[in-house]
C-alpha cells in the first residue's frame, strides 16, 4: 500500500528529514517536499556576509538540487493544513492528502512587528544580518563606516541562532580593528535577558569575552521601537540607548500558514511539539522539526540535524502502527565565532548545559574554549553541511544522543555553583 | 527553597520568590505579592492578567513569556509593562503564584 509522507519546508530540517525518510521508507511510499520557492540558504553563511567573509551568491543553493531521487518536490506556497482531513491547501487551492505531515517550515523575520524597524533609516542605519540581502547591504555600510555608536539589538527570544548576536559584535571587534576605526566606535550589546547568554554555564565565558573585547551590554531592555531618525533604541518601560548604527536581530515567528491552519500552532505561529518524540501536540501523525517547533531547544541546524535522526525512527514506527519511541534530548551543538580567526565550541542538552572538555570525545575539538581549530571547524561545517547534513548522512562520532565522554562534568558543576553563588 | 506566610497560610516559594506549588496560591495572596513588588493595587486590568496566567499555566503547564501574553491576553505590550513594569511576564507569574516563565536556549 502506498503512503504519503508530506514535508512542509525545504530548508535544513525539511531537506535531512525527507532524504532520511526516502532511504528508510518502501519504494512504494512517496515522499513530497512543498516549499514556496527553490532557493536553498546556507544559513550559518550570514554572519560572514557583512564581514566580507562571505559571498551572498554562493550561499544559494536549489533546495530541489539538495534531495535524493525519488523525493517529488513541489514550488508552491501553503496556505493551510486541515488536521481533520489530514490535507494540505496549497496557495492556488489545490489540496494534498497526507498520511504523515512532517512541518519543517522553520521561522519567519517579523520586522514589522517592532515599530519603527523598517522606518526611517531602514537600510542606512538600521540594519540586520537575519537576512541575506539584509547581511549585504549591512556589509557595504561597515565598509564605509568611519566610527561611532553601533548598537547590536537581540529584540526578544526566539531567535535563530541566539549565539549569533554574540558572534555578530565578536566580528564586528575584529573587522573594526583591522579598518582603523575600533576606537571610534562605541559597540553596544542590548538584550531582553538579565546576562549575555541565556545559559548560565556560557555566560562566564562569553561575558568575559565581550569585557576583553571591550564589548558593552545593556541588559533587561525590552524593544519597544527604533527610532531612526533620532537614532535611538527605546524600550517598554522608556529607557533609550543611542545609535548611529543599529543591527537589529528581529522578533521571529513561525510561517504564515500556521497562523491559518486551526489548532495547529501557538500564538507566535510555532507548533506546539512533544519534546521526546517530537510529534505534534494537536495530532499524532503530525511530526515537527527545526526551528518550526516550541521546543526549548536552540532554533540552530545542529538541532535539526540531531532530531532528524528522532524523527524519522518514530515516523516509521508510526506508519507501521508502533508506539513512536525514540527519544529526542535536546542536544544542540555549537561553533562561536570569536573574531580574529577564532571560535568557541558548545555542547549541550536539556539536562546537561554546556561545560569545558573536548568534543565528540577526550581527543577532540576543545569545549567551552577560543582556538584556531574549533575555526577551522566552523569553516569545514560548511562542506558538511552541504554534503552530510542535507543527505542525511551519519557523521562518524556525532550522534543524536549527546555524549558525554570527553566533558569535564564536575569542573562545571563547581563553575555553575559559582556563578549561582555570585548572583 | 524557602516557606512564608501569605494570607495566613504557609507557601513555598523558589529563591527568586516564584511559588513552587502553584496549588497553594489563593486569590487573596496576590495583593500582598504585589505590594512586595511594589505595584500598589490590583486594579481590574492587573486581574485579567492574572487569570490567563493562571489559565495558560492550567492548560500548558508552563506560564507563557510577554509576547505570547500579549497575543494571546488582549493586552498590548506596552500596557502589559505599565501594569507591571520591568518583567510582566515574570511579574505576572509570580503575582499569580505559578512558576517563573521558562526561556528558550
Amino acid at each position: 500500500m502506498s503512503r504519503r509522507v508530506l514535508v512542509l519546508g525545504g530548508g535544513t530540517g525539511g531537506t535531512l528529514a525527507a532524504n532520511r525518510l526516502r532511504r528508510v521508507l518502501e519504494p512504494t511510499d512517496q515522499v513530497v517536499v512543498v516549499d514556496a520557492d527553490n532557493g536553498h540558504l546556507y544559513q550559518p553563511g550570514f554572519l560572514f556576509v557583512p564581514f566580507g567573509m562571505a559571498s551572498p551568491s554562493r550561499l544559494v543553493r536549489s533546495r530541489a538540487g539538495q534531495l535524493r531521487q525519488g523525493v517529488e518536490f513541489v514550488e508552491s506556497a501553503v496556505d493551510r493544513v486541515d488536521l481533520d482531513a489530514d490535507t494540505v491547501v496549497l496557495a492556488d487551492g489545490t489540496a494534498i492528502s497526507y498520511d504523515v505531515l512532517v512541518v519543517a517550515s522553520g521561522s519567519r523575520l517579523l520586522l514589522d512587528e517592532t515599530e519603527g524597524l523598517t522606518g526611517a533609516g531602514w537600510g542606512q542605519r538600521i540594519h540586520t544580518f537575519y537576512s541575506l540581502p539584509g547581511a549585504a547591504v549591512l556589509g557595504g555600510a561597515l565598509a564605509t563606516f568611519e566610527g561611532g555608536r553601533i548598537a547590536v539589538n537581540l529584540v526578544d527570544l526566539p531567535v535563530k541562532c541566539p549565539v549569533a548576536p554574540l558572534e555578530f559584535c565578536f566580528l564586528a571587534d575584529w573587522y573594526l580593528r583591522r579598518r582603523g576605526v575600533r576606537s571610534r566606535t562605541q559597540l553596544t550589546f542590548v538584550t531582553p535577558l538579565d546576562a549575555a547568554f541565556t545559559k548560565a554555564s556560557c555566560n562566564r565565558t562569553l561575558s568575559g569575552l565581550l569585557g576583553h573585547k571591550g564589548v558593552e551590554v545593556v541588559t533587561e531592555f525590552a524593544t519597544a521601537a527604533v527610532d531612526g531618525e533620532k537614532g535611538r533604541l527605546v524600550s517598554y518601560d522608556e529607557r533609550e540607548v543611542d545609535f548611529d548604527m543599529a543591527v537589529m536581530v528581529p522578533l521571529h515567528g513561525g510561517a504564515a500558514y500556521i497562523e491559518r491552519s486551526a489548532g495547529l500552532g501557538d500564538p507566535l505561529g510555532f507548533v506546539p511539539t512533544d519534546p521526546a518524540t517530537l510529534q505534534a501536540k494537536a495530532k499524532p501523525n503530525v511530526f515537527v522539526i527545526g526551528d518550526a517547533t516550541d521546543l526549548r531547544a536552540s532554533k540552530a541546524g545542529s538541532v535539526a540535524h540531531f532530531e532528524g535522526e528522532i524523527l524519522v525512527h518514530n515516523v516509521r514506527r508510526f506508519l507501521a502502527g508502533e508506539e513512536p519511541d525514540a527519544r529526542f534530548d535536546g542536544h544542540t551543538n555549537c561553533f562561536i565565532e570569536t573574531g580574529f580567526g577564532r571560535a568557541l565550541l558548545i555542547d549541550f542538552n536539556d539536562d546537561l548545559d554546556p561545560v569545558p572538555g573536548r568534543f565528540p570525545g577526550p581527543v577532540g575539538l576543545p569545549l567551552l574554549k577560543e582556538s584556531r581549530l574549533n575555526h577551522f571547524g566552523k569553516l569545514a561545517f560548511e562542506q558538511l553541511y552541504w554534503h552530510a547534513i542535507l543527505p542525511g548522512r551519519e557523521i562518524p562520532f556525532i550522534e543524536s544522543a549527546m555524549p558525554a565522554l570527553g566533558k569535564r562534568r564536575q569542573m562545571a558543576e563547581e563553575a555553575l555553583e559559582m556563578v549561582g553563588g555570585a548572583r | 527553597m524557602t516557606t512564608k506566610t501569605l494570607a495566613g497560610a504557609q507557601v513555598a516559594l523558589d529563591d527568586e520568590g516564584f511559588f513552587t506549588d502553584p496549588d497553594q496560591w489563593s486569590e487573596a495572596m496576590a495583593s500582598e505579592i504585589a505590594r512586595g513588588e511594589g505595584i500598589a493595587g490590583l486594579t481590574e486590568r492587573h486581574w485579567q492578567v492574572i487569570k490567563f496566567m493562571r489559565h495558560e499555566y492550567d492548560e500548558k503547564g508552563a506560564a507563557p513569556n510577554v509576547r505570547a501574553l500579549a497575543k494571546a491576553s488582549g493586552v498590548p505590550i506596552k500596557e502589559l509593562y505599565h501594569l507591571f513594569p520591568k518583567g510582566p511576564a515574570k511579574l505576572a507569574a509570580k503575582i499569580a503564584g505559578v512558576p517563573k516563565p521558562r526561556g528558550c536556549i
